[in-house]
């Protein structure tokens, strides 16, 4: 299912004397089975972007255009409800919305909003549990038992209930450990290799758009200012610099080596394999030629 | 060295059903003026350890002194006065309607008079290089702001001892250099100790000394460069592995011969230099 905004704005409290600009002018598409990185600074409109990807907020100008649905200003709330179902998202921190008695139960309460019998969806629930990699024995326990990182599969685990063809991540790994961080990551990877799951991510862990996304969105002062391939974007490190957004260790690294040894590195490497895999390249290219 | 923070065999259970304990016979100290770090995946007792030091929690076995005082319920109180922690997430910490406000409340609960009280605010404020800020809306500004306001709070109350749980994993790259550049300079002004609880390598690279937690239990000890080198087996210690350990291993299974000692970059640079240079 793509999404795309053409000439998306929000504005707060429109028409009072508070009214305040959120995002303006926002184009972009993020195309179905895609994996799509949202970078962007603190008060880039971040936040507003994201919750146009379902419908939570109706853009105050523009059109949003979410599969075959289009939603813009004049759209009326009916049949929004399908399309939470298809664009599901991750909140940040949310082991903090987990409320039932039992893990199961707390997996299935999404998909029995949406019509499955307590049954199935206790079903769906014993079903994710190893996508999100705890096991069955998770079922009866009660998700406050759990460390942070097992509630905070458990909470993934209840938006994949409901079968979304787009996940959206906001900042998902925030506050894990990295062996958590690695872990929850690869799993995103997979469902959208594997099942095709179309995958937005919004963070600002520039290692982990270099090692997953193919596609990038960077967002500043509430408007889109570049969107690409993250290889083209992450080409141009002195802007991201002045961005305040800073590369991925990779490409500043590849950058210092073509700096100091007067290597060119093409096309630029954004994972540890890549890089090495050019500098093995070079080292034994004959002569060690350095070029 | 005199020591300000001293454990002694300290076990702690959060119910009798535990299977283990969330602390088994820690036992570290912490030296005026030092910066130590702790570091150990989620769930290893690092959180833990920090509540125990101020009396959030009290042990079932082992003693807790600071500053010279064992931790009971007559010292409690002067403890936490020498004690300032500063938490993870910077929203959950904000009492005051304004940031100077914000800073005022752990002295306004001291009762210091008011004039004092003005002062101390603005000197605390500035030595967070957030003056500028003093009648904001803490809701308004951003993470490492936050948790700058929140260092000042604590500043403000001239404490011994400052505890940081994971007080920059929830900041963007420029708040964490923001945060850490500011308690750097803190702690050189004035004379603090640090105990900062982290996953973040450039962190524990600030601190004198590293102290790994496993299942409740301190598995190590050292300083960053002797744990740093332990390479592949940070990551079981709750830390990323730093770049250069990351490339060195993509180098190794590219069947290159790498060295086995802990490179930082310039070191990487350095042995790629002669690795070129041999060709």
């Amino acid at each position: 299912m793509d999404i795309g905004f053409q000439d998306v704005g929000y504005t707060y409290q429109k028409g009072t004397p508070f009214e305040s600009k959120a995002i303006y002018d926002i184009n972009l598409s993020i195309k179905d089975g895609s994996f799509t990185a949202i970078v962007g600074h603190t008060g880039s409109g971040k936040s507003t972007v994201l919750q146009h990807l379902n419908a939570l907020k109706k853009p105050t100008e523009g059109v949003v255009t979410i599969g075959d649905r289009v939603i813009t200003r004049m759209s009326e709330n009916k049949g929004l409800k399908s399309l939470r179902k298809k664009v599901g998202i991750v909140f940040q921190f949310p082991e903090a919305q987990l409320f039932e008695e039992t893990v199961g139960k707390d997996i299935a309460f999404g998909p029995k909003n949406f019509g499955m019998t307590e049954k199935e969806g206790l079903e769906k629930a014993r079903e994710l549990l190893p996508v999100v990699g705890l096991d069955e024995t998770f079922m009866e326990r009660s998700p406050f038992d759990l460390s942070g990182g097992q509630m905070r599969r458990v909470a993934i685990a209840g938006v994949l209930a409901m079968e979304p063809e787009v996940l959206v991540l906001d900042e998902p790994t925030a506050g894990l450990d990295p062996q958590g961080r690695k872990e929850i990551m690869d799993m995103f990877h997979s469902l959208y290799k594997n099942k095709g799951l179309t995958i937005v991510l919004v963070t600002h862990q520039m290692d982990d758009v270099a090692a997953y996304a193919d596609h990038m969105i960077v967002l500043g002062g509430g408007t889109v200012m570049k969107e690409g391939h993250p290889r083209d974007i992450f080409q141009e490190t002195d802007w991201l610099t002045s961005m305040q957004l800073g590369v991925p260790s990779t490409v500043r690294f590849a950058h210092e080596l073509e700096e100091k040894f007067k290597w060119t590195f093409d096309p630029l490497p954004l994972t540890t394999d890549d890089l090495a895999r050019q500098i093995k390249e070079k080292l034994t290219s004959k002569g060690g030629e350095r070029s | 060295m005199t020591e300000i923070i001293r454990l002694k065999n300290i076990t702690y259970k959060y119910t009798d059903e535990d299977l283990r304990p969330a602390l088994q016979d820690v036992s570290f100290s912490i030296n005026k003026g030092e910066w130590v770090a702790i570091i150990g995946p989620n769930g290893s007792g690092k959180s833990t350890l920090a509540k125990t030091i101020n009396g959030l929690i009290e042990p079932d076995s082992g003693e807790v002194e600071v500053g010279g005082l064992k931790l009971n319920e007559k010292n409690v109180w002067s403890i936490r006065e020498m004690v300032g922690m500063v938490f993870q997430n910077p929203d959950n910490q904000f009492v005051g309607s304004t940031v100077q406000d914000d800073v005022a409340f752990g002295l306004e609960n001291l009762g210091v008079p008011r004039d004092d009280m003005i002062e101390r605010v603005r000197n605390a404020l500035e030595k967070v290089n957030m003056l500028e800020f003093a009648e904001r809306e803490p809701a308004r500004l951003s993470g490492g702001q936050k948790q700058r306001v929140a260092i000042a709070g604590i500043v403000a109350l001239r404490p011994a001892i400052m505890i940081l749980d994971e007080a920059t994993s929830m900041l963007d790259p420029q708040g964490r250099e923001e945060v850490l550049r500011t308690v750097k300079e803190v702690k050189e002004r004035e004379n603090l100790s640090v105990l900062s609880i982290t996953h973040d390598i450039d962190e524990a690279a600030e601190a004198n000394r590293i102290l790994v937690m496993r299942d409740g239990k301190m598995i190590q000890e050292g300083s960053p460069e002797t744990i740093f080198s332990f390479g592949g087996k940070l990551v079981e210690m709750g830390l990323d592995l730093p770049f250069p350990e990351r490339l060195k291993a993509s180098l190794k299974e590219q069947g290159l011969d790498v060295p086995q000692d802990y490179l930082t970059e310039e070191g990487m640079v350095d042995w790629l230099w002669t690795s070129v240079s041999k060709m």
